[in-house]
């Protein structure tokens, strides 16, 4: 797609969006940790935010920009009760680990 | 001039974006992660999204992340000798085969859509700002209306969840 303003084309916003998007997915897959699997969800949302505006910015719509606020909003609420969880989790001594929860495993 | 700019935020929000899934004190990715969301931030400015961007420093920057750092402190983490999981490499193969996938299609697209009414000349005479401010209180009144009950629902769950058990309560166990 033609760029109105800049120079940049939509397909490079997007590539780095991929590529961001991939790095937190591999993150939650891969640490054991639960506050940094609780990070890569973030980098996963910011990585949906930059499509989100690009895609505003070159179909020339506000939609875009208000979803990512809402995204915004709703990454601070699962930060919030997440954390409250970890440190249920934590206090109650059950793990240290995102492996070690695996009492619902069957 | 804009696609110095446009490498230099994406090279550095992917490089840290790498650094916080690979390094090993949870501080340090919070740091990490703290430089991935400002250079998303200098990502939203070359978007023309003005207000994202102050959001995105005020909120994510400001409070997120230092609500990740309070939880960290709290905790006292070990970083422990192994942090990741036991079959990681076949893990990082298969999201880097899936990542290439991704952008082999994404290349491929031709990127079409029907074009809105807000274009970067109506919205930078008036401000990205105003523009915002008008569709988010006139389309997307519910919606907003509906993010602060969904806030508020998660402050209540968030302050049940953690609080500090007291007597009563473990007697009622």
């Amino acid at each position: 797609m033609d760029a109105p303003t800049s120079m940049i084309p939509l397909a490079a916003y997007v590539t780095v969006s991929a590529i961001l998007f991939m790095t937190g997915l591999v993150g939650v897959l891969v640490r054991r940790n639960f506050i940094i699997v609780l990070m890569c969800v973030e980098i996963m949302l910011n990585a949906a935010n930059i499509n989100l505006v690009a895609f505003s910015h070159y179909l020339e719509s506000m939609a875009g920009q208000l979803a990512a606020l809402f995204v915004i909003a709703i990454a601070a609420g699962e930060a919030a009760v997440g954390l409250a969880i970890i440190i249920v989790v934590f206090r109650t001594k059950i793990a240290t680990n995102v492996d070690q929860i695996n009492i619902l495993k069957w | 001039m804009v696609w110095l700019l446009f490498g230099y935020f994406a090279a550095v929000s992917i490089v840290a974006g790498v650094l916080t899934v690979t390094l090993r004190n949870p501080v340090h990715c919070a740091l990490a992660l703290l430089t991935v969301l400002l250079h998303v931030a200098g990502l939203f400015v070359l978007l023309n999204a003005e207000f994202l961007f102050a959001v995105q420093i005020i909120v994510y920057a400001g409070a997120i992340l230092v609500l990740y750092l309070f939880v960290l402190m709290l905790l006292n983490l070990k970083s422990e000798e192994q942090y990741f999981h036991r079959h990681y490499l076949f893990l990082v193969f298969a999201g880097i085969g899936i990542l290439g996938e991704l952008l082999l299609l994404l290349w491929q697209s031709p990127y079409r859509g029907v074009r809105g009414t807000a274009s970067p000349k109506v919205v930078l005479e008036t401000g990205p700002s105003h523009a915002v401010g008008l569709t988010m209180f006139s389309d997307y009144l519910l919606l907003f209306e509906i993010v602060g009950v969904f806030l508020l629902g998660a402050i209540i769950g968030a302050i049940v969840l953690a609080k500090t058990p007291t007597a009563a309560d473990v007697k009622a166990e």
